[in-house]
């Protein structure tokens, strides 16, 4: 398993040294600048910017400089907000883009995990059609929707949350819960599906034969096997639930590391674009890294190669 | 020369029904799958034909009557430049699920003809190729596609091939299975034996049975590109204005709900409607196929 994990995480440097590359030559090639303003500045002071910042330089250089930054752990200086690192400003907006993506993943688990288990253990009565009713809207109603609708209902007409900001513990709930439905909803069905497919097997029926609690069956013998297709999940979860943070940070102006990228795409801001991507990628190929070792862990048929 | 005349009889044969025809009857008999169509030709139709029948356009202006509620005059309510809400939902109808469309069918090609190679192929090819899917399914592609639309305009033909790139992965892994699996049986063998070519094998014999799992997914993503297509317009990256999609219309309902509630539960309403639809209609084509793993 060591030498798994350890031939993975070999991996991921390519791969994270491809989108790096590939990212930091898309900005550079995108027409404006990062000071590129309405009001034109003055081409000595323009050089002078330039120049602070190393755009003068040939192109190349440039590249090869930044992967040396990097490979020190400094994401440069952010050309829209002078005086501040990237560095800084990540260590600033991640932790709450981190926190709402926690939430949301426990809300998603929490919820689908025991819902999509009852719901196989019912399978065809009126909990597992309300269960599958419930996943099923879930999976429709974008966050978007879901998000202003929730703030509506709980923000305005009940007055009992607040619509936006993030300063208390209860400000949490709402964009926790509207960007964690979509996954339990998906988490639902999977594990649903996951356990009604163990659930027919001829070792279960052993198990019952035996005389085991249907408790006892679901919770001991079926469970681990019908977890899996949420584990392989979990990888694109992880993913979607780092973009969705952008919609939800926008609906309830949460100052998260999202919003600030996107705004950076805007401001052309090219440290904090390749800072933020490369951030994301890295936390996404680990993360895939983690979903890959428990699927294993989980299904004693596959082996670490 | 007196011999009986043979006179054609004919065959007494039940008439067979081809597997398709069997499909069709089972999705017939799915409730939830037939009401899914049925809403989705209403829409489409309403969609193309309903501007053209209404009394106002979708970028008609009238200041004096900003922000009417749902009415007589206007059934749905005017938004802030008092635009009628209906046709700009109907108008914004028709780049969704045009986008929806598109974008599925560059998703699509890409996706059957990788993952047909590479299923077909085999071997060293189909190692490196498939590997390239699991490392752009790693990818936040979502990330990209958001700096290719803040960086090179917001341009829809842009949006179809963006999303197009992202959503072909799964497809190519779906049809390299199935590939792999047609590409044992005795008709291909016996196709190669006759001397054929590698693209005749594919295009001419592969690719018509991979038919039913390639339209289960299809249904399947037609959702998850609207799904992306909105989302970005969300962000003010997708469809720009004058022009609506249901996307921008949400976003600027979701701004103004506090007061003006139909500009948001309208537009909202009618795209959770389509997706469910879509969900509902895929759902029922995949039991009726019989298509195994297309989902989840």
């Amino acid at each position: 398993m060591f030498r798994f994990v350890a031939r993975r995480l070999l991996q991921i440097i390519p791969v994270l040294l491809v989108i790096i590359t590939a990212t930091f030559f898309m900005v550079r090639f995108v027409p404006g600048g990062p000071f590129t303003a309405e009001k034109a500045i003055p081409p000595e002071i323009m050089k002078n910017l330039e120049a602070h910042y190393g755009l003068d330089q040939p192109l190349w250089r440039q590249y090869f400089t930044y992967l040396g930054q990097i490979a020190r752990g400094d994401l440069g200086p952010s050309f829209k907000y002078s005086n501040r690192t990237v560095n800084e400003i990540i260590a600033q907006k991640l932790p709450v883009s981190l926190e709402l993506g926690g939430w949301a993943m426990l809300i998603a688990l929490g919820l689908g995990l025991p819902l999509g288990v009852f719901a196989a253990a019912r399978h065809n009565t009126w909990l597992d059609y309300v269960c599958s009713a419930v996943g099923m809207i879930g999976i429709c109603v974008p966050t978007f929707v879901l998000g202003p609708l929730l703030a509506l209902f709980f923000g305005i007409y009940l007055q009992w949350l607040n619509v936006s900001g993030w300063y208390g513990p209860t400000d949490r709930i709402l964009p926790g819960l509207t960007l964690g439905f979509v996954y339990a909803a998906y988490i639902m069905r999977l594990t649903r599906g996951g356990m009604l497919e163990v659930l027919n097997q001829d070792f279960i029926r052993t198990a019952r034969a035996k005389g085991a609690s249907e408790t006892r069956i679901i919770f001991r013998h079926a469970l681990r096997g019908g977890l899996l297709p949420v584990v392989s999940f979990l990888g694109p979860a992880i993913a979607g639930i780092l973009t969705g943070s952008f919609v939800i940070e926008t609906i309830f102006q949460i100052p998260g590391l999202g919003r600030e990228f996107v705004n950076s795409a805007f401001n052309r801001d090219y440290t904090l674009v390749l800072g933020t991507v490369i951030l994301y990628a890295g936390l996404l190929v680990f993360m895939n890294l983690v979903v890959d070792v428990m699927q294993v862990w989980l299904n004693p048929r596959l082996k670490f190669e | 020369m007196n011999s009986p005349s043979i006179q054609p009889v004919a065959p007494a044969i039940e008439p067979g029904h081809s597997p398709w025809a069997d499909a069709w009857h089972r999705l017939q008999k799915n409730r939830l799958a037939v009401i899914g169509g049925g809403v989705l030709v209403v829409l489409a139709l309403a969609c193309t034909f309903g501007p053209l029948l209404s009394a106002y356009s979708y970028e008609e202006q009238n200041l004096s009557n900003s922000f009417a509620p749902p009415g007589t005059a206007h059934w749905l309510g005017t938004d802030q430049l008092g635009r009628d809400l209906l046709v700009r939902l109907l108008y914004g109808g028709r780049i969704s699920l045009g986008v929806g469309l598109c974008a599925t069918f560059v998703a699509l090609t890409i996706g059957v003809v990788y993952g047909a190679v590479a299923g077909y192929l085999g071997g060293r090819t189909d190692a490196v190729m498939m590997r390239l899917v699991d490392i752009i399914y790693a990818l936040p592609f979502t990330i990209f596609v958001i700096l290719l639309m803040v960086f090179f305009g917001r341009n829809i033909v842009l949006l179809f091939v963006a999303i197009g790139a992202v959503e072909w992965l799964t497809m190519a892994r779906i049809v390299r299975g199935q590939v792999m699996t047609l590409k044992k049986m005795e008709f291909i063998e016996a196709a190669r034996s006759l001397g054929f070519g590698n693209r005749r094998i594919i295009f001419r014999h592969l690719l018509p049975n991979l038919l039913g799992p390639v339209i289960v997914y299809t249904t399947l993503t037609i959702p998850a590109v609207m799904l992306l297509e909105a989302f970005l317009s969300f962000l003010g990256l997708g469809v720009q204005p004058p022009m609506s999609s249901w996307g921008t219309l949400i976003k600027d309902g979701a701004e103004k709900m506090e007061e003006y509630w139909w500009l948001l539960i309208f537009p909202g309403t009618i795209f959770s409607l389509t997706l469910f639809s879509l969900n509902f209609l895929g759902d029922g084509l995949r039991d009726a196929l019989d298509v195994r793993a297309a989902k989840d």
